[in-house]
């Protein structure tokens, strides 16, 4: 008796989610209120958060939700449909393309802004630069005391993002491995892996063995950003929007915006303004690089 | 018709009553369903060399669940260790010492404590033990298994103290009155005749508490650093550790529905279920043993 009673339950619940798609993806809502989801990076989420705040200002009609959560989540997102657009601080991979396509749509890509990572440590370190393959070998475990890069006899705590932030894949690749394809250099085990900017941010503040990077556009006064040369010889550049657009400064990168398939009305219009002068303002503002800066 | 509808009714109430009291087996057994059809298919993915091996680095497919494990573990432990000896303290006092108002004002302010959402405690971690530890400790860093502990540990306390002074107060007066009239001090009365009396509820406070610690995540998470490393030595406590709760709460997020790091975060679930059964068993079991032998002095 109990049994099927249960499966009742069960099949009417069934019945009752089938219901739910099926209204929301009604021909007509039956309020005039437009809605566009946006979510993914969190390195972009403030950016996304300004953007979306001014241009519902603009359009009245319109109500625009941001979340973070990492890069990642945002294109899982994307490929289930549950959101309009992605945010991303890396391109898409290929197996993400592929889950997408299992929807039946394609990606598109929009390159919305720049974005520099900035090498942080605690002000009381003398340290001010580094090479890049310094850098990789501090992640890396081969470099484990600020002695080895002109610093104080101190030991050297590394601090990551998790391994679902854009930030910490685009690091590894870019930085850890020096950008070379068949580099299989890997994060020390001992590194710090934070689920916050705000997290990394906290403990270099505090810490004067701790290193860290994070967007250059969360870096605040109370730590000390480091000068980075490609290699060795080469000259030192701290981050900056003009080190950046004249890509002097070594690690750089584009932020991306993904939509399921061509972009419809809403989404191209919203896309079209971010790439305006007015939304690369804000973009500056942040401290992010704007895209079409003169 | 009156009568036979309200037969009906209480018909259809006693069976609501019935399935709602059975459906906890019915839950535990869905979801232990659930956490082997997705975590499974892991075995058949991973080799056991790779499940087994010290590296947890899932987007380059190094999936050692030796660090998350010992990370845990090592956490668990820490939490018990600072959890115990004043959860169990707290409860004393307020079952066996404490006069009346000091009691009315403990017991609420406990329950109060075991309300604090665990991020807020992991953000007082963050700004006053994390750095403090650090100097106090001189430690390369504060963001360490100690920190998480500590947490955890503050954590399970309100679980010790309730379930353990229910206990307590549950040892009837007259074992008191008899111990005191035969001349042992207060402080004999609670360590040689009140807390043993007490000791499956103790013992039952405890393995809760314990319940509570290893399942704990956002605090840990937010503490203890995250670094996937193989703890060596019970020393590796004032290091930074990684443990399986945080590890699928920081990870859960990004997988791919149905990729091999999707199934081995579940295989990762598996094992803590595993371990929760496990103890949850040891404190029924331990219960058990103590009872039959209460009945057999008894009769």
């Amino acid at each position: 008796m109990r049994i099927p009673v249960f499966m009742v339950l069960v099949i009417l619940l069934l019945l009752l989610t089938a219901c739910a798609p099926q209204s929301a993806a009604g021909e007509e809502l039956p309020s005039d209120i437009r809605t566009l989801e946006n979510k993914g990076s969190d390195t972009m989420v403030n950016l996304a958060l300004q953007w979306a705040e001014k241009y519902q200002s603009l359009n009245p009609g319109l109500r625009i939700s941001v979340t973070g959560g990492g890069s990642g989540t945002g294109i899982t997102a994307l490929a289930n449909g549950t959101v309009d657009i992605a945010n991303a601080s890396r391109s898409i991979k290929s197996e993400e393309i592929e889950a997408v396509a299992a929807r039946g749509q394609e990606p598109v890509e929009f390159v919305a802004a720049r974005d520099a990572i900035a090498i942080i440590v605690n002000p009381n370190n003398p340290v001010d630069r580094l090479t890049m393959q310094q850098i990789s070998d501090i992640y890396s475990g081969e470099i484990n005391n600020w002695l080895e890069v002109g610093g104080e006899d101190r030991p050297i705590v590394t601090l990551s993002r998790e391994t679902n932030s854009g930030t910490h894949v685009y690091f590894l690749e870019e930085v850890l491995r020096l950008g070379e394809k068949d580099n299989k250099t890997l994060f020390s085990p001992d590194t710090l892996l934070l689920p916050s900017s705000e997290g990394i941010t906290a403990e270099v503040r505090d810490n004067p063995n701790a290193i860290g990077y994070d967007g250059l556009g969360y870096v605040t006064h109370e730590v000390k950003v480091v000068a980075v040369a490609a290699a060795p010889g080469e000259p030192y550049y701290y981050p900056s929007i003009e080190t950046v657009n004249n890509l002097t400064y070594p690690i750089a990168r584009d932020l991306y915006m993904y939509t399921a398939g061509q972009p419809d009305e809403l989404e191209q219009a919203y896309l079209d303004w971010i790439m305006s002068d007015e939304g690369q303002a804000i973009v500056k503002e942040l401290g992010f690089v704007p895209i079409l800066s003169p | 018709m009156k009568v036979s509808w309200r037969e009906w009714l209480e018909v259809l109430i006693t069976s609501i009553i019935k399935v709602s009291g059975y459906s906890a087996i019915l839950f535990v057994l869905v979801i232990f369903l659930f956490l082997m059809i997705e975590g499974l298919p892991t075995l058949g993915e991973v080799s056991l060399e790779n499940l087994f091996g010290r590296r947890w680095y899932p987007i380059e497919d190094y999936f050692g669940l030796l660090p998350l494990l010992g990370g845990s573990l090592l956490v668990t432990l820490g939490a018990i260790l600072v959890a115990v000896p004043f959860g169990l303290g707290t409860a004393i006092y307020i079952a066996e010492v404490a006069p009346r108002w000091a009691r009315e004002v403990l017991k609420p302010f406990v329950e109060i404590m075991a309300g604090v959402p665990s991020v807020v405690l992991g953000f007082i971690g963050i700004l006053v033990f994390v750095p403090r530890l650090r100097v106090l400790l001189d430690l390369p860093t504060g963001l360490t298994g100690f920190t998480g502990a500590l947490l955890l540990g503050f954590l399970s306390i309100p679980t010790i103290v309730s379930v353990a002074e229910d206990a307590l107060d549950a040892v009837p007066r007259s074992y008191r009155d008899a111990a005191l009239a035969l001349g042992a001090t207060q402080w004999q009365t609670i360590w040689r005749v009140t807390l043993p009396a007490a000791r499956s509820g103790v013992i039952t406070a405890v393995m809760l508490g314990l319940g509570r610690a290893i399942g704990e995540t956002m605090a840990v998470m937010m503490v203890t650093g995250n670094a996937p490393v193989v703890p060596g030595s019970p020393l590796a406590l004032f290091a930074p550790l990684r443990t399986m709760t945080a590890t699928i709460a920081a990870e859960m997020g990004e997988v791919a529905t149905g990729s091999t790091h999707y199934h081995v975060l579940f295989f990762v679930g598996i094992v803590l279920f595993l371990i929760s059964l496990v103890v949850n068993i040891t404190a029924s079991a331990v219960v058990f043993r103590q009872r039959k032998r209460a009945e057999r002095i008894l009769s």
